[in-house]
């Protein structure tokens, strides 16, 4: 096959572009530019797209003797994914940037341009794996539990995933690091990149706050008493607890975490641990990595990248997905997205609206 | 990959001569600093004044005005920068630098340098829909006022598109107020007749690798009497203009390289005019929405195409998998492809900027390697085109 290799530089899917090269495939590596002026050296383990990035990702190429290009997604990365960002905390919800990366431009703009120059197919150093059924492609957790990254490819439909491969699912990470020295890749010993790679020094909260301003509001709490006053409410996710400064102490001396966001009045209500349980979990625009599942179903649903798959009975209406918990989920914000998994399987994922049984019914539903 | 490449970039770089590579093969082997002054020293030093001689000769200059440099962007920049401080010291009203719209980044970025660190204000002159620069609006710019211009640097042929330009108009306007030209003749020299001296330039860019010399080879022409503040401090060896112990392998293949461009320019000329007017009307003929850049008067070599809705760099990609290597011709920051300043220069938007490609012919180019490019651009526009509604779709 001819397949695109999206090298971002790192030292995954350096591995991945080597062993689809091994597999026999005509492999032509792309490193995507997220930035029309990319920063000239990467600062600690913070990115994928300084121009540090794109050299190294270059001398990987080079040493696999394929063809190399850089693509300017720039324009698409900003609008699809770095103001959807800003918009999705300015309106209260808690979004993740990766997903989204995947959803609009790794799996849509580069895949659509891929498959129109004449490729098959898109390879990614991402950690899960794809298997063929009669069915059709199934998306699986990979082997490394650790590493697993199937969460951030859930937005994935059946036609994105028949294009798409990762040949690392099946390999543990320390492994792969292992081959890329003893292929001689000069990224082997790479820090690998966490965080928000657009967040160039990691604080999201001073990013925000350049893109949105001050926008200051209360502090409530559950009663609806003010219990003090912050300069933005896109600063806080639903769950947090350290950083709220909060004038006033809680009556009783306990933790008070952020239960609800509401935008327009810029209120935070903050509260006890307990009223952040939530039992039952709405979300909206389901997306189905094979098949479209039966109207109900006992599955495992996962509502962060790493946090804990809870076993839950899924309820599917139309775009309405409803997932009711067998143990309490804490912390559950809308944006966020909620993956189905069918033991290593991702049936689909959808977007959290609002945990129902929690107060908070003026956020405005996602627009996704 | 195909094992034969057809190579169709000789604007980037040319193969070097045979001649070239004997003389730089012959110079390696041979041990002696010019500097010197005992025997072997004696030996290299005849060997870089010989090959001075010989530079300066097909070039129409003399000997010590051939200031030698490690190649066209070192000679760009000790032009530009020497030429502003040495004008600007002895005159302190001298802060504008005019050049062409369309110049390489060789002589544009350390003009804006200046621009940015040293009180230097850089004007750029338009230039018209052929990407020649407009002879008025260099006129106007000095009539503002003729005692504040520093320099003019105007290039004898643009790298991109291979327009010519009129540098014997700029070399008039400017003398009128005794204002010093510099022009940067690097993609001139193989095709087009250059003579330093007729032209009347104060200074003159040339470089080995796009004539068939070694890369890392190059020098500025001078007027003996122009001073220039020097760029590389040390030992002095080029007029006190350049320091640096002397390449004796890279001087010599310069001059032979420079001495075959002389004896063999009519007839690559014509050789590489009828190769490019054949091939152009040929994809002219079968591919739609094509533009023929710059064709009033440029380089016989330069072929330069914008396909309407094309990605350049998609283009690139596809003809490259087919073993047909051209250029977008225009610089990438990062390996990320930035839209042209010359054709934004001509007054195409962004996206006839973004779908251009430069096919540069040179001395080994042959029908083979032209009837490959036509061959393989029809299916590539066609897919490229496809791609672009692809990328375009939400
Ligand atoms: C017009 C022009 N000027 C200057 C240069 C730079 O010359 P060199 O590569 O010898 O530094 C080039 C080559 O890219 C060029 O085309």
């Amino acid at each position: 096959m001819r397949v695109l290799a999206a090298m971002s530089g790192g030292v995954d899917s350096a591995v991945a572009a080597a062993r689809a090269v091994d597999a026999g495939h005509r492999v032509t590596g792309v490193h995507l530019a997220l930035s029309r002026t990319p920063a000239a050296m990467r600062s600690g383990s913070r990115g994928c797209c300084s121009r540090e990035d794109a050299d190294d990702a270059r001398r990987v190429a080079d040493l696999l003797d394929i063809p190399f290009y850089v693509w300017d997604v720039s324009e698409r990365f900003q609008s699809d994914v770095v103001d959807d960002f800003v918009a999705e905390y300015a309106a209260g919800r808690t979004p993740n940037p990766c997903i989204r990366c995947n959803e609009r431009i790794k799996f849509a703009a580069v895949l659509d341009r891929a498959l129109a120059l004449g490729f098959d197919a898109v390879v990614t150093g991402h950690y899960a794996r794809r298997l063929d059924t009669t069915a059709g492609p199934e998306l699986h957790r990979a082997v490394d539990s650790a590493k697993d990254q199937s969460y951030v490819l859930a937005v994935l439909r059946p036609e994105q995933l028949a294009h798409a491969m990762f040949p690392l699912g099946g390999t543990p990470k320390s492994e792969v690091r292992a081959e890329a020295t003893q292929r001689g890749l000069a990224v082997a010993a790479k820090p690998d990149s966490h965080d928000i790679c657009f967040v160039a020094d990691g604080d999201t909260r001073g990013f925000l706050r350049r893109a949105l301003g001050d926008r200051p509001g209360r502090f409530v709490d559950e009663s609806g008493a003010t219990v003090g006053t912050h300069d933005g409410s896109y600063g806080f996710t639903v769950g947090q607890r350290r950083g709220l400064r909060l004038g006033t102490p809680a009556a009783g001396g306990e933790a008070r975490y952020v239960l609800d966001i509401e935008p327009v009045s810029r209120t935070v209500t903050v509260g006890r641990r307990e009223s952040l349980a939530t039992r039952v979990v709405d979300a909206d625009a389901p997306v189905w990595c094979t098949a479209e599942p039966p109207p109900t179903f006992p599955a495992h649903v996962q509502l962060r990248a790493h946090g804990e798959p809870l076993p839950a009975s899924v309820a599917v209406d139309g775009q309405r997905l409803t997932a009711r918990l067998e143990r309490p989920a804490y912390g559950v914000a809308a944006g966020q997205t909620l993956v189905v998994y069918e033991r290593t399987r991702v049936v689909g994922s959808a977007t959290v609206v609002v945990p129902a049984g929690r107060a908070a019914a003026t956020v405005p539903p996602s627009s996704r | 990959m195909p094992a034969t490449a057809h190579y169709l970039d000789h604007a980037a770089t040319t193969p070097m001569l045979p001649e070239a590579v004997a003389a730089v093969t012959a110079a390696l082997a041979e041990t002696g600093n010019p500097s010197s002054l005992h025997a072997s020293g004696r030996r290299a030093r005849r060997q870089v004044e010989e090959s001075r001689e010989q530079t300066a000769a097909c070039l129409g200059a003399r000997p010590a005005e051939v200031v030698l440099t490690s190649g066209g962007t070192e000679a760009d920049n000790l032009a530009v920068k020497g030429l502003y401080w040495s004008r600007q010291g002895s005159d302190p009203r001298r802060r504008r630098i005019l050049v062409s719209a369309v110049e390489h980044h060789a002589v544009l970025d350390p003009a804006a340098w200046l621009q940015a660190h040293d009180g230097a204000q850089v004007e750029l002159l338009p230039v018209d829909s052929d990407g020649r620069l407009r002879v008025d609006a260099l006129a106007d710019a000095i009539a503002r006022d003729p005692h504040d211009v520093a320099l003019v640097s105007c290039m004898w042929a643009n790298n991109e598109v291979g327009a010519l330009q009129p540098v014997a108009d700029v070399v008039a306007l400017a003398h009128e107020h005794g204002i010093p030209v510099h022009s940067d003749a690097v993609q001139a020299v193989n095709t087009v007749p250059v003579d330093f001296g007729a032209s009347g330039l104060d200074a003159m860019t040339v470089t080995g690798h796009k004539i068939g010399g070694p890369v890392g080879s190059g020098a500025l022409l001078v007027r003996r009497e122009l001073p220039l503040v020097p760029l590389l401090h040390g030992g002095g060896q080029e007029r006190d203009l350049r320091s640096g112990t002397l390449d004796v392998a890279s001087v010599r293949g310069l001059a032979v390289a420079i001495a075959c461009a002389g004896e063999h320019r009519a007839a690559l000329s014509e050789h590489l005019r009828s190769l490019r007017d054949d091939m152009e009307a040929r994809v002219v003929d079968s591919v739609a929405d094509v533009r023929v850049n710059a064709r009033l008067d440029r380089l016989p070599g330069t072929s330069h195409l914008t396909f309407a809705g094309c990605d350049g760099d998609a283009l690139l990609m596809l003809l490259d998998a087919r073993g047909v290597e051209c250029s977008t011709g225009s610089a990438c920051s990062a390996g990320v492809p930035q839209p042209s300043h010359v054709l934004l220069a001509m007054g195409r938007d962004e996206r006839a900027a973004a779908g251009s490609l430069r096919v540069s012919l040179g001395r080994t180019s042959t029908a083979a390697d032209t009837d490959a490019f036509v061959a393989a651009i029809v299916p590539a526009v066609e897919r490229a085109r496809a791609a672009g509604l692809a990328a375009a779709r939400p």
